[in-house]
């Protein structure tokens, strides 16, 4: 799109970064908690600063599609969802607790040594980019990382979905620090989170149908490949 | 926005009706209240789509930022309307049963019939889609229209099947999404920025510039999010159970087609690689994916009992040969993987066909079940019989010639892979007629419904497409068309 | 002139610590909707202990009577030669991040001893509880050193201080991510909630107050003015590391040496309040979730070290 060249100066770096950080700061606060409502915050947190980091983007990108992807970070992620999912929580009388397969101490150590992979893998490859891409890069990838992660130490259905959304938030930040990512992206990934969390719903309910609890240890009870 | 909304084809481009109708009639379809009718329209909407991509042999549109049509995605856009029609005439005839049946209600067909034209949309979109974004867009809503469809008939078993394919493979689609915008990152230097860098024709002829150790980082994750998608071990966990308990439509269209276009994601992005010289070769990494989950799939296929879940496993095997094929490289492997694509597409899907009556018949997707088919139904036995011998690789059917290029293009260049990967193939091929001769042949169960096989319109709505694709794989074992191989040819030098 | 700040510094610490301690109490009372003492309480409790007998049990040994001399002493010499309000110090060269870290460490070891001496079992239980704390944050801390001195090239408190005014670092991620460290470590050290009640009356939830429960008169005093000097030294250095504007650096005159003094005054107000808001917003942590929370505050730490090496500052 064409427009003034984008204002770069060191502020705008450290800015970013700080904003990056602030979502990677996040995603270890959503590992460390252990009640269901503290995670939903939390996610709700990271959302608003995921909305903040694309709007200072969107800024000193001089990209204004990147705004919308700011706006819908903030509705839908930082208030829709979360209060959706904290609405099913009670209605289905999910337990409240987050049950870990692995202590919260060994998840946040695991937590650190992905952000040391990420930044070990992301800096000797991106060494002919500029600063700016090169740490949102690492971010994004830790914080991707660190979603994944979440998703495979929590049994429960709703916080392996929280797990996913914020594994779906750092893919978002790296879409927006990638200079001048057309529209088509942006629109089509807020889309898919869209018709994502109907399907949540869905399932929420189908699953409470069958099962009494969300907690997945029941569910690979079914193992159909037994047969 | 606006820019890309005049990159969307013109009335007369075969593209607009080849996407458009699916979209229309999924739109369509979701509102219309009776499902008989309802079966019917999707067929129409099917056979336009099917037409349209004739039209493509004859007029290939012009290339824009959007969509483009090159020797690659050619064949398996026709492939895709081909297999969606068959499939749309087969579920007009299974879905009748099982709304006779109870099993499905109005509200769930009406459903079904709109995510299964959603579905083909979908697929179509990814398949000619020029930018890497859409394509990543089209995928992930064939994997959300297919969640929906999997998890149809409410039973527990549906529903963690849909819960395991939603959660892996969405997880798959966002490493995708994270390899893909590492792609741009690499060719964003070099071709501005924009939709530009996220142009496959652009991109190919420019990509020797890219930086090759962002392109190695970017494809690792291109390759475990779609290779999650296509099913590779250890990657694959979802796939049988998500094959086996939806609709047997649905199923094959899974296996038949959804598969492929996973792969011919992970195909076009193995092309930029290869047009970058410096990068590191993904072969031996395929070719590990690829033998793992023939050997795994092989092993699993022996000691299964549900009927769906035993073919499901198959396709992991396939899918896994193909992989492995395209792993090998060179001009022959290569070949052999694209011809492979096409034949188990055709083959499988028709297993899928027979697989559905017979459940349907018996009442019961238990192997152990189901005996004595040829007599008890003889066209859908020999049917099906022929069947899983093409897709245990049997002569003169065709994926028995693509098996064998892939094994002696093996044997030419690594005889040492050639070893594990004949062995693979016989393990697979000795679990598969096992079963056939305990399903096939013998007695069938006294008090087993047997339907006659008078020519009631249903039955014979059932078997057709079972036959034209069986025929079809008979014959492209025996004969090629000229332009089909060189389009092979071309693509497969493109693959490096 | 370095000479007399440094002996004004002495005495200044130890004459604001308990109207610090006072005031982080009136806040608190006046949030949690009662009345509340003075802030200049604390000195009137201190002035009455001295003048109270101390009484020792019969199985307490020299341990147990040196201990609050050492315990004092250590903190208050850390406290001494932390800049508060300015760099001019004359011992500011022996201050260095690690000694301080060396001298807390001192003080408490000193006070565990102390608590078990006696042989209560309540002491033993406060002196195990603080030793795992600080087991914990004693590395977290050294995190945070390891992360500053790495941005600054020192880890003298003095010279980080002038590194940071002078503009060699901009808004740095690590920074943060440090200074959240050292807020937690700080909680953990002074015993404040949610590690630990200070005006608790429940052993069982004790942990620092209980290595002190056998004391009185001026050990008693000794150990109270301890804790507040520690607290005056948490928020001098907290302050003066990543906010250090206002303080008066070498070469300043008297002027620059009363902004200063204004500044930290500022800066100790605005950290008390803040950690009596805090105090009254959340509950107290149970024991088992401690290594949860230090863990997290080493965590921190260690990113922030991480996050250098990514933003290349290294």
């Amino acid at each position: 799109m064409a427009g003034s060249a984008p204002v770069m100066t060191q502020m705008s770096y450290d800015m970013a970064h700080l904003i990056g950080a602030t979502v990677l700061m996040a995603g270890f606060q959503l590992l460390y908690q252990r009640r269901l409502f503290a995670v939903l915050n939390t996610f709700a947190f990271q959302a608003l600063a995921l909305a903040a980091a694309a709007a200072w983007q969107a800024h000193i990108q001089n990209a204004p599609h990147l705004y919308v992807t700011a706006a819908i970070a903030l509705v839908f992620k930082a208030m829709i969802v979360p209060f959706a999912l904290h609405w099913l929580v009670e209605r289905l009388g999910i337990h409240r607790t987050v049950e870990t397969a692995m202590s919260i101490g060994w998840t946040m150590i695991a937590g650190v040594a992905l952000v040391a992979l990420s930044i070990l893998l992301v800096l000797p490859v991106t060494a002919n980019a500029s600063a700016l891409t090169r740490e949102s890069l690492a971010m994004a990838m830790s914080v991707v990382l660190l979603g994944l992660l979440m998703m495979i130490t929590r049994r429960n259905a709703v916080t392996q979905v929280v797990g996913f959304m914020a594994l779906e938030n750092g893919l978002i930040l790296a879409a927006v620090s990638a200079k001048g990512m057309p529209l088509v992206v942006e629109i089509s990934i807020a889309f898919s989170v869209l018709v994502a969390m109907t399907l949540f719903g869905i399932f929420f309910f189908r699953i409470r149908e069958r099962f009494e609890t969300l907690d997945l240890g029941d569910l690979e009870t079914y193992r159909g490949d037994r047969q | 926005m606006i820019g890309h909304l005049s990159q969307l084809p013109g009335a007369d481009n075969p593209l607009l009706w080849i996407l458009g109708v699916p979209l229309g009639s999924a739109g369509f379809l979701a509102v219309l209240r009776d499902w008989r009718v309802a079966a019917w329209v999707n067929v129409l909407a099917s056979g336009v789509t099917f037409a349209s991509s004739l039209v493509l042999f004859e007029h290939r549109p012009e290339a824009n930022k959007l969509l483009f049509i090159d020797d690659f995605n050619i064949y398996l856009v026709v492939l895709t309307a081909f297999i969606g029609l068959t499939t749309a005439v087969f579920s007009a005839a299974y879905i009748a049963r099982e709304s006779d049946a109870h099993r499905l209600s109005d509200l769930h067909l009406r459903f079904y019939h709109s995510m299964y034209q959603a579905f083909l949309f979908t697929m179509l979109l990814a398949l000619t889609a020029n930018n890497t974004g859409v394509m990543w867009v089209a995928v992930e809503a064939a994997t959300l229209t297919t969640v929906l469809m999997v998890s149809l008939y409410r039973t527990r078993e549906a529903i963690e099947a849909a819960w395991k394919y939603f959660i892996l493979c969405s997880v798959g689609i966002g490493l995708a999404l994270f390899g893909t915008t590492l792609v741009y990152l690499a060719a964003q230097p070099v071709m501005g920025d924009g939709a530009d860098a996220m142009a496959w024709t652009l991109m190919i002829k420019r990509a020797g510039e890219f930086q090759p150790d962002l392109l190695n980082l970017a494809f690792v994750f291109v390759l475990v999010g779609y290779g999650t998608k296509v099913g590779l071990a250890p990657l694959h966990s979802w796939l049988p159970d998500a094959h086996a308990e939806g609709p047997t439509p649905i199923s094959a269209v899974l296996s038949g087609l959804l598969l492929n276009v996973a792969l011919y994601a992970l195909l076009r992005f193995k092309m930029v690689i290869a047009a970058n010289g410096h990068t590191l070769t993904p072969g031996p990494l395929l070719i590990m994916m690829g033998l793992s989950s023939l050997f795994l799939s092989a092993f699993m296929l022996y000691r299964r009992g549900d009927i769906k879940r035993l073919f499901a496993y198959s396709s992991i095997e396939h899918m896994g040969v193909i992989t492995f094929a395209f792993g090998m490289g060179g001009p022959l492997a290569n070949f052999a993987g694209l011809l492979h694509m096409t034949m188990h597409s055709l083959t499988k899907s028709a297993i899928f066909f027979a697989v559905g009556i017979i459940s349907q018949n018996a009442g019961t997707k238990r192997i152990a079940d189901i005996r004595g088919l040829t007599a008890s139904h003889p066209v859908l036995g020999w049917g099906f019989v022929l069947a899983v011998l093409a897709i245990a690789g049997l002569p003169p059917l065709g994926v028995f010639m693509s098996e064998f290029l892939v094994v002696s293009s093996t044997f030419a260049r690594a005889p040492l892979l050639a070893v594990p990967l004949a062995l693979g193939l016989l393990l697979a091929f000795g679990a598969l007629v096992s079963r056939l001769q305990m399903m096939a042949f013998g007695t069938p169960p006294l008090g087993g419904q047997s339907h006659g096989e008078a020519g009631t319109v249903s039955s014979i709505l059932a078997l057709t497409p079972l036959w034209v694709h069986m025929s079809l794989v008979l014959v492209a074992g025996l004969y090629l068309p000229a332009e089909l191989v060189s389009w092979f040819q071309t693509v497969a030098r493109l693959l490096g | 002139m370095s000479a007399i700040w440094q002996l004004l510094q002495v005495f200044l610490v130890l004459a604001v610590a308990p109207l610090i301690t006072g005031w982080v109490r009136f806040v608190k009372a006046r949030l949690n909707g009662r009345i509340g003492a003075s802030p200049l309480q604390p000195y009137r409790d201190l002035y009455r202990l001295l003048q109270k007998e101390a009484v020792v049990a019969h199985s307490a040994s020299w341990v147990f009577r040196a201990a609050p001399y050492v315990t004092f002493a250590a903190v208050w010499l850390a406290a001494a030669v932390t800049p508060t309000f300015t760099t001019q110090l004359v011992l500011a060269h022996a201050a260095d991040l690690i000694a301080l870290v060396a001298l807390l460490g001192l003080a408490r070891f000193w006070t565990a001893l102390a608590g078990m001496d006696v042989g209560t079992s309540f002491g033993g239980l406060g002196a195990s509880r603080e030793m795992m704390i600080a087991s914990l944050a004693e590395p977290a801390m050294l995190m945070v050193t390891f992360s500053l001195s790495l941005i600054s090239g020192t880890t003298s408190p003095a010279q980080i201080i002038a590194f940071v005014l002078s503009g060699g670092v901009g808004v740095e991620v690590s920074l943060g991510l440090a200074l959240a460290a050292l807020l937690m470590v700080g909680i953990a050290e002074n015993g404040r909630i949610p590690i630990d009640n200070p005006s608790t009356h429940l052993e069982l939830t004790m942990v620092h107050e209980a290595m002190v429960l056998e004391y009185s008169g001026r050990h008693l005093a000794l150990m109270e003015g301890a804790a507040m000097v520690r607290l005056t030294f948490f928020m001098a250095l907290i302050g003066g590391l990543f906010a250090p504007w206002g303080m008066a650096l070498e070469g300043d005159g008297p002027v620059g040496v009363l902004i200063g003094l204004g500044a930290f005054a500022a800066k100790c107000f605005v950290l008390a309040s803040g950690l009596a808001v805090f105090e009254t917003a959340i509950a107290k942590m149970r024991v088992f979730r401690y290594a949860d929370f230090l863990g997290g505050a080493l965590l921190l730490g260690l990113l922030a070290t991480i996050f250098l090496y990514l933003s290349e500052a290294v």
